[in-house]
């Protein structure tokens, strides 16, 4: 059936919004591939963006830790500092072409906010962005840039105050403004069409690392990384490599405090088959199909489900997925700073972490690809204190 | 006939509107919801729409999301509502009860689980507004094996050609979305709803009843000149919430009875 993958995905939303789905699934399948559609795309990407972003080796940890060979794929080095970029103007683009004006959308950890702020600022449209307000306590930075592109932000106070309460005031939104909006989704989850769409505009991360790492070792890598919130940098990286068999994908989730503590962000490990937020996919619940919370110091992966391919790729097992907790993922934003001259944002902290864990168990020959996703000077005032407070607790033990 | 045909047929006939309100159960409290329900009844409900508490209930504005929540945290869950038609049933009620809540509610109770005891229960169907007719088919299938209807919704935003495919599948009645929005109370009514109930009207002879927005009195009198059906949850809701909790059923059971009084003027729609 149309819009799902396996078993997974699907559209379960209120009747009001089925017209808004099938005409934005319609207008993307048609207007997808027109040449000057995908120029005005490419343009952007190239001159606005800075895209291609570069791999980078890591020699210095490479060295260290005698393994095998690390490269990083650089979306913070977009502009506006993570891969939230390529779909925000890619959609924002899709949605002015279909006569929209106002875009809505949520974000957690601010970058996708920034990301659309930006884009509707550069192509002239409003932008109402839903944020939860422990978010925007965490990530005052972002708030601030929203504002100053001419976002209009909204605080959400409901339930746990963070993406998925976020995500929710979003749909209402779109809900009682069908006529004139477009629900600007960040990750490669909710109804159908977005988790195609996202992934489509993510690709482009896979397609140039894909070139790239080729022509730098003149072959593919052995494992490809990415972190695993909604998973949109994730499929965007894995979708160029899905047909390579001897590319092992990995996906990293947010274990927060610890699987077993039961304070984290990992459906894909600990969660089961339902319906949240549109669409049919592994996700954390009680047993009454009450959403759970969440916990991750990374706001980007401080969600309760994920995409729907995810949960069919890991049917598969065409994707291994795995998780990293707040301190290791800490600790390799530390390490990556000081060794590497790279501040990566908390999100893709957990991916380099996984990273330097796997390395040192493989040959020396082996080439290990990890996506970059962000930037993180959103992160600084949180991360900083909360490595102190990691050292403190040590010194103590 | 099924408990919801036959009321739509009598009140057909009596050319009256059915009245039919919203309530969670276990709102505002678990030891006084039994009542309620039944003052609610009793005072002139002619369905009853049973709400299954869920937290994150998409289609529906920060009253109805407060009450939902309210009854989660007082530990209300699917069975526990299941429980309260089967004592409503023993204790002789007979106005139909649909159960309104959402996917995953009653995904996490299993669907072929859910249609036995909800049939054995005496629940006669099901409201699920986060499952379009796109997406219904498997749970159609199971309910309908039991005799139990699934009510599909319209929209304002509903396209002619999707139109023609809920009328298809339609059973007992139409839900009728009057705004493009969410649940809540509104101060007045859309101008364009009386045209989308007549071209709907058109299409199908299904009972059509309006929900969302609809508040007070002269909202009931207005949508019984031409709908067959007056859904009403946020203004209830907020009745109950503006009382004080000895007054609660009374208050409820007046604003039943006005609601249900403005109804019966209305001249047959057909
Ligand atoms: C830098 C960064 N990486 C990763 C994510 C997680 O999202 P996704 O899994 O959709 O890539 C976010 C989300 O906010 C982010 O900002």
């Amino acid at each position: 059936m149309e819009g799902f993958f396996g078993q997974y995905g699907g559209a379960y939303v209120a009747e009001t919004l089925i017209r808004n789905l099938e005409e934005l699934y319609g207008e993307y399948e048609r207007i997808k591939d027109e040449e000057d559609f995908r120029e005005e795309i490419s343009q952007l990407l190239k001159n606005f963006v800075g895209r291609p972003t570069p791999i980078s080796a890591l020699h210095r940890i490479t060295a260290e830790l005698g393994g095998a060979k690390i490269y990083l794929k650089r979306e913070d080095l977009t502009h506006t500092g993570a891969h939230k970029i390529n779909n925000a103007l890619a959609q924002a683009v899709l949605a002015k072409r279909m006569g929209k004006t106002r875009i809505v959308a949520e974000t957690g950890a601010g970058q996708h906010g920034v990301a659309v702020a930006t884009a509707c600022s550069l192509l002239g449209m409003t932008c109402v962005v839903y944020m939860g307000a422990v978010d925007a306590e965490r990530q005052a930075p972002n708030v601030q840039r929203m504002k100053l592109l001419g976002a209009e932000l909204h605080l959400v106070h409901s339930g746990q105050k963070t993406l998925k309460d976020a995500i929710s005031e979003a749909i209402r939104d779109w809900i009682t403004n069908v006529e004139d909006t477009h629900y600007l989704l960040g990750s490669a989850v909710g109804p159908h069409p977005f988790p195609n769409m996202v992934r489509d505009f993510q690709s482009v991360i896979g397609e140039e690392a894909r070139e790239q790492i080729l022509e730098a070792e003149g072959r593919l890598p052995d494992y490809v990384i990415a972190c695993v919130g909604g998973g949109s940098n994730s499929i965007g990286m894995f979708n160029a490599f899905l047909d390579d068999a001897d590319v092992k994908l990995v996906g990293v989730q947010a274990a927060g405090e610890g699987l077993e503590s039961g304070k984290h962000a990992s459906p894909l490990l600990k969660g089961t088959h339902g319906i949240i937020q549109g669409s049919l996919t592994y996700m954390l619940q009680d047993e009454d199909g009450q959403i759970l919370e969440t916990h991750s110091i990374a706001p980007g992966l401080d969600y309760p489900g994920a995409g729907p391919q995810h949960s069919y790729l890991k049917d598969t097992g065409r994707v291994e997925y795995t998780s990293v907790n707040d301190r290791e993922a800490l600790m390799a934003f530390e390490e990556l700073c000081r060794k590497e001259g790279i501040l990566p944002a908390l999100e893709s902290s957990h991916a380099v972490a996984y990273a330097l864990k796997l390395v040192s168990q493989l040959p020396k020959d082996a080439l290990v690809l990890v996506n970059l996703s962000g930037r993180g000077d959103k992160d600084l005032s949180q991360a900083i204190a909360a490595l102190e407070q990691l050292k403190n607790a040590e010194v103590l033990v | 006939m099924s408990r919801i045909d036959q009321m739509f047929a009598r009140l057909r006939e009596q050319g009256e509107c059915a009245l039919i309100p919203y309530i969670p159960v276990g709102y505002p409290t678990v030891e006084g919801s039994e009542s309620l329900i039944r003052t609610i009844a009793e005072s002139g409900a002619d369905l009853i729409e049973l709400g299954v508490p869920y937290a994150d209930p998409l289609a529906d504005g920060p009253t109805i999301q407060e009450a939902s929540l309210k009854a989660v945290s007082n530990g209300v869950n699917l069975k526990s509502c299941i429980a309260m038609v089967r004592t409503l049933r023993d204790k002789g009620l007979e106005t139909p009860i649909v159960l309104m809540g959402y996917c995953n509610s009653f995904l996490a109770y299993g669907l072929d689980n859910l249609a036995d005891d909800a049939k054995e229960a005496g629940i006669d169907g099901f409201i699920i507004p986060d499952l379009p007719s796109t997406m219904a088919k498997p749970y159609v299938e199971i309910f309908e094996a039991r005799g139990l209807k699934n009510i599909f919704f319209l929209a304002p935003t509903t396209s002619e050609a999707r139109e023609a495919a809920v009328v298809e599948q339609g059973q007992g009645f139409l839900y009728c979305i009057s705004v493009t929005g969410v649940t809540g109370e509104r101060k007045s009514l859309p101008a364009e709803l009386r045209d989308f109930i007549h071209q709907a009207r058109q299409v199908t002879t299904l009972p059509l009843a309006v929900g969302f927005g609809i508040s007070n009195e002269e909202h009931v009198r207005e949508v019984s000149e031409y709908a067959d059906g007056a859904i009403v949850g946020s203004a209830l809701i907020n009745v109950i919430k503006q009382s004080e909790p000895h007054e609660i059923e009374a208050k409820a059971g007046e604003f039943i009875r006005t609601l249900k009084q403005a109804t019966r003027k209305a001249a047959t729609p057909i």
